[in-house]
């Protein structure tokens, strides 16, 4: 028998590192102490801090299993309905980028791989164009962006100063970035920090990119989860599309009807005319065909489902105002929490300010490491938490934890 | 660049249609033809007698079972998907006491079946390993070449199919795969070569292994039709176990799109076999770096589905069974098909239509003739003259047997 090489062709293949988010949730299970209480990745917990499966997507299921429809595969560009809705979703079904048919929109792993589809379009077709992140912003960006091998770099954002934002060095980083790059922007619920732009800071960023020639590229990982109004929570996206830009949108349904481990969100392109949006389409498919043919059927089904049926969308809006309420209810108590326990006068109310799943804390990593190592909570090294997974009962031993780490923790 | 508004000029104006997928493209065509006689034999998903997708019973049953237990959640998978999804595809694939798994030596990942399980593992050779070569044979699924290229490999071919024998060009195969730069990628199709339904026999398996184990080759086998080849799971791995045994390192993608008909589902894996479980961790470990970026974690559906029928004893043996069925059903046509030829006087030897293994026959058909069939006889299927046998039916058989004997005698409609 012919005797195979000896040595591994990959024995210098080095230990990454574990993700740092998805490696807190790792690490959390790994803990057997009582206390321990996960911060970490952003995915919605109950009051009894269980996950939790919309009811709306249950009724989906069972409608499907029911009328027992087949696996054959989707075309590469995904489920027809489920597009036709997301984009309606997104921008409002009356809105004349949808009548016009002025929109490429592809169906996409999530919000990542939609991201990824994106950033892989603008690699091919604008090589050399800078994409500007946010600073901070989800970590996984930076890789996306890796990945594909477009350049990138960070515009101002995060305050630690007033743990708000930094409008000024957001305007003038902008303003710095050469004529026509690519800005990334969280549409509502920025990740990590919770920090959203007021609407006349919208209008103010929007100028700014008109002026340079820069086009927009919004992050949509929490529409209706933000606010509990799926409109309210589209409104930057919408003022952009209503200024005629032209851009990429990615949304993700993984938190806001709960389906994160369907993988289900879509790339979004919006065009002056509906023949450039026809050949955008066919030239994103081409990127989506060499990286997994088309994409899942189930988690699109369940989106076209819910949205399609009148009964089931007022149940699913009812369902994204609770979670969105349970949120605004813990953020209420560890303010209250936090207040009672520190004499010291500092302003905790940015807990209140902030919006969405996340707060910035402020804490520094080793603050946020003493969280982990001392109380068991466990949470992103930059100090964001996951109010979702937060409950009433844990509020005053979060307290207790947060005002610990910042005084006692240099 | 710079972006400007609706008036002026698009950024993407330079922007081209792009043509549609060669193979995907077929089914794009087929549905736009209002024409009630159509047939599609273009995509390889396999159709019932009565010509409609199938849902295994197995799948039925276990997606009941999983949307009654009320403790599944949706919850993200972690990076490299299932554990237990992942467990059970190594072993269906290498055989539970496959020294690989026994060692410790692997790492599987759930990946989007077989094209994310090709793309994932491609990316991983991109960045770590010193050949960034790979061997396609020739001819291939048509998207190989851009799975490996968009990954940042070159790609070369190999000989494969000998269009005079209608057989496997083995003497150009082992020529080819010993001239190739040593420890380059060589890709193999583990059973049911798609397009050509010719696979090598085990004693010329047993010659590849040898020629490129002694080049230092990494073979990297796509198996998406396990238990489709010969009807049996077991002996349509023989290939990819023989190179495990060997003890040296291999790449696996494997597809539970036909062989469990969940194609839209997205369900594979991929395993890689190292050679130590240092090694097989830190690949691992790697693997998740080009996995975050790309969709961060799989889908769970189709995985939950494909980890309960392979746990389940009853579940399994009922699906050995309708998989059974399937390949029988696909052979049935093969030879229907073949009958009817002989019947029509059709010129030509058609007993290739017999000897081919699994979903497709490469009938030998040139473009010309195949358009032809398409515009005159609403037959698609594509261009390098592969047919979808799993779409045929009783019904369809005879449309297909006259469409192929006008092109082949050059009727005119």
């Amino acid at each position: 028998m012919a005797v195979a090489v000896d040595v591994s062709r990959f024995e210098n293949v080095s230990m990454a590192p574990p993700d740092p988010i998805l490696g807190v949730s790792e690490a959390f299970k790994a803990d057997t102490d009582a206390t321990k209480l996960n911060l970490g990745v952003g995915a919605y917990r109950t009051e009894d801090l269980q996950p939790y499966v919309l009811k709306v997507v249950n009724k989906a299921e069972q409608l499907m299993l029911e009328r027992g429809e087949n696996k054959e595969y989707l075309p590469i560009e995904g489920l027809a309905a489920f597009n036709k809705a997301t984009a309606e979703l997104l921008l409002g079904a009356d809105n004349p980028v949808i009548k016009n048919g002025q929109i490429a929109t592809v169906q996409g792993l999530s919000g990542t791989g939609s991201l990824r589809l994106g950033a892989a379009f603008i690699a091919r077709y604008f090589p050399g164009v800078k994409v500007l992140i946010s600073s901070p912003t989800w970590g996984n960006h930076k890789n996306i962006l890796s990945d594909v091998g477009v350049p990138w770099s960070e515009y101002r954002y995060f305050d630690p100063q007033t743990v708000g934002l930094d409008f000024k060095g957001m305007i003038e980083d902008i303003k710095g970035a050469p004529n026509g790059s690519v800005i990334l922007l969280h549409g509502c619920a920025h990740n990590p920090t919770g920090i959203d732009p007021t609407p006349e800071q919208w209008e103010a960023i929007a100028d700014e990119l008109e002026e340079k020639g820069h086009m927009p590229f919004f992050d949509v990982a929490y529409q209706g989860f933000a606010s509990g109004s799926l409109d309210d929570d589209a409104s930057s996206v919408r003022k952009f599309a209503s200024r005629g830009f032209e851009m990429f949108v990615a949304q993700s349904y993984s938190k806001n009807l709960g389906l994160y481990a369907e993988r289900i969100g879509a790339i979004n392109v919006i065009l002056p005319t509906a023949d450039l949006a026809a050949r955008v389409k066919s030239q994103l498919k081409r990127l989506a065909r060499p990286m997994y043919s088309n994409p899942p059927v189930h988690g699109a089904r369940i989106v076209a489902n819910v949205v399609g049926d009148s009964v089931l969308f007022d149940e699913w809006r009812a369902e994204m105002q609770m979670m969105a309420g349970r949120i605004k209810g813990v953020r209420q108590k560890l303010y209250e929490a936090l207040l009672s326990k520190d004499k010291s006068g500092k302003d905790w109310s940015f807990i209140l300010k902030q919006i969405g799943m996340f707060s910035f804390t402020g804490l520094t990593k080793s603050q946020s490491d003493n969280m982990t190592d001392k109380w068991h909570v466990y949470m992103t090294k930059d100090g964001r938490i996951s109010l979702a997974g937060l409950n009433l009962a844990k509020c005053d031993y979060l307290a207790d934890a947060i005002i610990d780490s910042y005084y006692n923790v240099k | 660049m710079e972006a400007t508004s609706a008036a002026a000029a698009s950024v993407f104006d330079h922007l081209e249609q792009a043509p549609e997928d060669p193979i995907l493209g077929i089914t794009v065509a087929y549905n736009k033809d209002p024409h009630p006689g159509k047939v599609n034999l273009g995509v390889g998903a396999y159709r019932t007698e009565e010509g409609k997708p199938l849902i295994l019973n197995v799948v039925r049953r276990a997606e009941e079972r999983l949307l009654a237990d009320r403790s599944k959640n949706k919850e993200y998978l972690p990076i490299t998907g299932l554990a237990d999804f992942n467990k059970r595809s190594a072993m269906l694939i290498l055989g539970s006491d496959s020294p690989a798994i026994v060692e410790k030596r692997l790492v599987t990942a759930q990946c989007l079946s077989g094209t994310g399980s090709l793309r994932v593992g491609a990316e991983f050779l991109a960045r770590h390993y010193g050949v960034k070569l790979v061997f396609l044979p020739t001819p291939t699924w048509g998207n190989h070449f851009k799975v490996f290229m968009n990954a940042g490999l070159a790609v070369k071919t190999y000989r494969y199919y000998d269009n005079k024998t209608r057989g496997l060009d083995y003497e150009g195969m082992l020529e080819d795969i010993g001239a190739a730069p040593s420890g380059s990628v060589i890709l193999l199709h583990a059973c049911a070569h798609n397009p050509t339904g010719v696979d090598p026999t085990p004693q010329q398996w047993e010659g590849i292994r040898q020629a490129i184990r002694n080049r230092g080759h990494l073979p990297f086998f796509d198996s998406a039709y396990q238990g489709f080849a010969s009807g049996s799971l077991d002996k349509d791995a023989h290939a990819v176990r023989t190179f495990v045994a060997d003890g040296g390192e291999c790449f696996i993608a494997q597809s539970f799109a036909k062989n469990l008909g969940l194609y839209g589902e997205r369900v594979g894996a991929l395993s890689i076999v190292t050679k130590s479980s240092g090694v097989a961790t830190r690949v691992e470990s790697q693997l998740k770096l080009v996995i975050r970026p790309m969709y961060s974690n799989p889908p769970i559906h189709g995985a939950s589905i494909v980890a309960l029928v392979l746990g389940d004893g009853d579940l399994f043996s009922e699906w050995t069974v309708e998989l059974k069925g399937m390949a029988d059903r696909i052979i049935s046509m093969r030879h229907k098909l073949y009958d009817a030829l002989r019947a029509r006087g059709t010129p030509g030897d058609w007993t290739h239509i017999l000897k081919q293994i699994g979903m497709f026959s490469f009938t030998g058909l040139n473009k010309e003739q195949v358009q032809f069939m398409t515009r005159e006889y609403r037959i698609y299927m594509t261009l390098d003259g592969r047919i979808s046998m799993a779409g045929l039916s009783l019904k369809t058989v005879p449309l297909l047997a006259d469409a192929i004997h006008a092109a082949v005698t050059g009727a005119k409609a």
